[in-house]
């Protein structure tokens, strides 16, 4: 019997993988949501897999480590490249629904940063449409045995080893442990901790803090993507694909000021890798300047820029980005295909996370990570959108048939000291609930994070903000100690798993924070306005780990980065990247 | 972007709570919640536990009305409570409880078993019809025919329908509107054969014939999957099938 504990779109992959590869093995599915629920479902514009005949591997390996601005591990993207068109197969296998072309082959669209198309999607629900299509799925295996809204409170570790999990039946309040030879954490990011985030409410870094208290150490936490494009106030995603599809960014003068900042020439359809499709980081970037100048647009919400789709007309609006429509429709009161949509950056996607190596392994043998909980290295500092669903398939496969085969080599663990651990876990966690001693406002402790991480881990940091984002976190730390849960019950008490997820929270902000002040320059989504405003190959081309302290800030210690045949180069969009991608013609590929 | 103006004023929510340690019956519980234009409905119950009282329970997630978890009955209609807003449903008092036709769980939380049962019973995936390798690439599929089932492959399993269907909640066996849109959206794909096992589900005692064409499920749908439609052309294809039983030779299957 073997056990493991998942969640969401990597959760869900790899226990089909586990269960495929051998039906004899017991798979736990434990998710803190009905896992269709997961907030995969939210991802809109599609995942990055190789078609087109004058696209190639190479291309995509380029526009990964290049848009990560090389601090990807170069061999794990490799394979990744390599692996996702067939991922994206199996999906359509299993009933994906992608979008046609006339002959019935699948179509690709464009994304930012990205040289040829290669993104495959469904409609603007590419998310959903892919987590359903795994999870029901997952239903024809009856060895996938499913703990629906069960909460994970702890790991369970024997002689430096993982070997299950406690967690919490939210329905009845009560404790369960589950005994497994091997376990993989799937539980996504940590956006969360972002004031304006693009992010589900479940995204709270559990998985992560889980494997930091543990020892294992989190990788390159300091660079968070901001997703250019979002609904002032809520942070609500408007698709990469609305640019895909054609979609301008202006300013307050109906300005493409994107031009502005090296990523021109403006032309009446965005050519790849330049203006509106370039990457993330440098979007952002460029609101950030266009805010300090005067040039956005002031709203109750602050400022923006407009989305304007309108010239891509009623039907394909419609036909590629009905859900855009939808929340433009709903949530604004505005037709995209009439008016412009106010938009600025939130929040979005955590690079950085458990370090696991290309199997999905992290030094604690045993324990596996995949999707945007882990940090496998594909990412470097900075996503290349369309990359995160691919990655959720590959190395949620991955990491179900290692973490398979390592379970199938291994003895149970001790069952009783198993379960005076598990019992440790449960007093821990019951000592929480209906504390009325406590005197801390779940909610005042979690916007006061919010707002520290957005002031001092924003788009563009400083040494002096960053420090004080650091001690106002230690500070609520010290202050959650007393967190106060009025709730006493045991049925659903959501008020509990609140703060327990706070703590979780706090643990995985300082990460990022602490991380960010160590990195004395600018790379990627990490951009520091005071002394250390260039990237420093020699010093920095290095992924920080941050290891747990208990109390104390997080130690941060650095490691190599994986070189293989992709020496750093200059990150140029645009017209300047053209050029650079001609005179690097003869530049070796991989292999 | 000011569309909307930012102008504080109060409305009144009315929560139905239920904590079974507590409460034999589930009770009303009056807040007040000040609220701006651009508020939802959900971010007026994330206002009660943030400020007001900590004890309320109902899920969430996405915010984006596609993950399906906050599903509700808001002035007696089925909604997600995400997707709409306070400012349409002012003055007055705005009355929340659990999903009609479910347990509560605990305030408004319900149980969601039966469902996830039926889920697996109508076997949602793809039984193929010719048995690809990864190698040999995609099925083709043209537009035309991926438009044939993609409304109904929008379902979210928000299970809005369930409380809007009167059939469902006289007999809560009745397979039920998503659960029959699925069963369709899988017959429509051209590269599934795996009808004739769902078909029995379907014109069992608790299959489509339990449904009285009151279409009230596809009129709450916040994804216009049109579950009504879906369970009027299976009951019309298992009436078909069940005739056609009797024109095939003895024991072939329709």
């Amino acid at each position: 019997m073997w056990r493991s504990l998942e969640r969401g779109g990597a959760g869900l992959r790899a226990a089909i993988a586990i269960a495929q590869q051998d039906p004899s093995l017991t798979v736990a599915l434990i998710s803190k949501v009905y896992p269709m629920r997961s907030h995969t479902v939210a991802a809109e514009g599609g995942a990055a897999g190789v078609v087109q005949a004058h696209d190639s591997l190479q291309h995509h390996f380029h526009d990964t480590v290049a848009g990560g601005d090389w601090l990807c591990e170069q061999d794990v993207v490799d394979y990744f490249v390599a692996h996702c068109t067939e991922e994206m197969v199996q999906l359509e296998h299993w009933g994906c629904p992608w979008s046609r072309k006339p002959d019935g082959h699948i179509n690709v669209r464009a994304f930012g940063g990205m040289k040829i198309e290669r993104t495959w999607f469904a409609a603007d629900r590419s998310g959903f449409h892919m987590l359903h299509t795994l999870f029901q799925t997952s239903l024809q295996f009856p060895s996938i045995k499913r703990f629906d809204e069960y909460f994970c409170v702890d790991l369970l570790v024997e002689e430096g080893c993982a070997k299950g999990a406690v967690a919490i039946h939210i329905a009845s309040g009560e404790f369960v442990m589950i005994e497994a030879r091997s376990v993989i954490i799937a539980t996504g990011g940590a956006g969360r901790v972002f004031r304006e985030n693009t992010n589900g409410g479940i995204v709270t870094g559990d998985g992560m803090a889980l494997a930091y208290r543990h020892g294992v150490p989190l990788r390159d936490m300091e660079f968070v993507q901001y997703h250019p494009t979002c609904m002032p106030g809520t942070g609500l995603l408007f698709t990469e694909a609305c640019r895909g599809e054609g979609g301008f960014l202006v300013n307050k003068d109906g300005y493409r000021y994107l031009q502005d900042y090296g990523l021109g020439p403006a032309e009446p359809t965005p050519r790849n890798k330049a203006m509106e499709l370039g990457p993330r980081d440098r979007l952002s970037q460029a609101f950030w300047y266009e805010q300090q100048k005067g040039r956005t647009i002031e709203g109750p919400q602050g400022s923006a820029v407009h989305l304007d789709l309108r010239h891509l007309g009623a039907q394909k609006l419609r036909e590629r980005l009905p859900q855009i429509c939808e929340l433009a429709k709903q949530f604004m009161g505005i037709d995209p295909a009439l008016t412009p949509i106010p938009v600025r950056p939130a929040a979005h996607y955590t690079m950085g996370g458990i370090l696991v190596d290309g199997q999905c392994a992290s030094p604690m043998p045993g324990l596996y990570a995949a999707g945007e909980c882990s940090s496998v290295g594909i990412h470097g500092a900075n996503r290349l959108g369309s990359n995160s669903l691919s990655e959720i398939c590959v190395f949620g496969k991955v990491a179900g048939d290692h973490a398979a085969a390592y379970a199938r080599k291994l003895a149970p663990g001790n069952g009783t000291r198993l379960m005076q651990q598990a019992q440790a876990a449960q007093t821990r966690a019951l000592s929480l609930v209906g504390d009325n001693r406590g005197t801390e406002r779940i909610s005042v402790l979690r916007r006061e994070m919010a707002q520290t991480m957005e002031r001092g881990v924003g788009i563009y940091r400083t040494g002096d903000e960053m420090h004080a984002t650091c001690d106002e976190l230690a500070r609520l730390r010290e202050r959650y100690q007393r967190v106060r849960v009025d709730d006493g019950s045991s049925v659903f008490n959501t008020e509990w798993l609140l703060a327990i997820e706070l703590g979780y929270q706090l643990q995985v902000a300082q990460a990022m924070a602490v991380s960010a002040l160590h990195r004395k320059e600018s790379r990627g989504a990490h951009q520091r306005l005071d002394d250390y405003q260039k990237r420093d190959d020699a010093n920095y081309l290095q992924h920080s780990l941050a290891t747990f302290a208990g109390d104390a800030p997080p130690v941060i210690s650095y490691a190599a980065v994986k070189i293989t045949h992709s020496p750093p180069g200059v990150r140029a969009y645009g017209a300047a990247g053209e050029a650079a991608d001609a005179k690097n013609k003869c530049a070796p590929g991989p292999p | 972007m000011s569309q909307v103006k930012v102008k504080p004023r109060t409305i009144r929510i009315e929560v139905l709570r239920y904590r079974p340690e507590q409460e034999q019956a589930p009770v009303l519980q009056a807040f007040e919640v000040p609220f701006t234009d651009d508020m939802s409905v959900l971010q007026g119950l994330q206002y009660i536990k943030d400020e007001l009282d900590g004890t309320l329970s109902y899920r969430w997630s996405c915010r984006m009305a596609i993950c399906g978890s906050c599903g509700m009955m808001i002035n007696g209609v089925p909604k997600l409570a995400c997707s709409i807003f306070l400012r349409d449903l002012y003055p007055g008092t705005l009355r929340i409880e659990a999903l009609a036709h479910f347990p509560i769980e605990r305030d408004l939380v319900v149980v969601m078993d039966d469902f996830m049962t039926k889920l697996s019973l109508i076997k949602p995936y793809i039984i193929p019809k010719e048995v690809r390798t990864l190698s040999q690439g995609e099925y083709l599929q043209t537009p035309q025919q991926l438009a044939r089932y993609e409304q109904l492959s929008s379902c979210i399993n928000c299970l809005l329908c369930y409380a809007a269907c009167p059939q469902f909640g006289l007999n809560s066996d009745f397979i039920g509107p998503a659960a029959m849109a699925l069963v369709q959206r899988y017959k429509l794909d051209s590269r599934d054969a795996g009808s004739a096992q769902r078909m029995p589900l379907v014109y069992a005692e608790e299959g489509v014939f339990n449904c009285t064409a009151v279409g009230y499920c596809s009129e709450v749908c916040p994804k216009d999957v049109d579950p009504a439609n879906a369970v009027n052309i299976n009951k019309t294809e298992s009436a078909k099938d069940y005739f056609l039983r009797f024109l095939q030779p003895k024991g072939a299957q329709a």
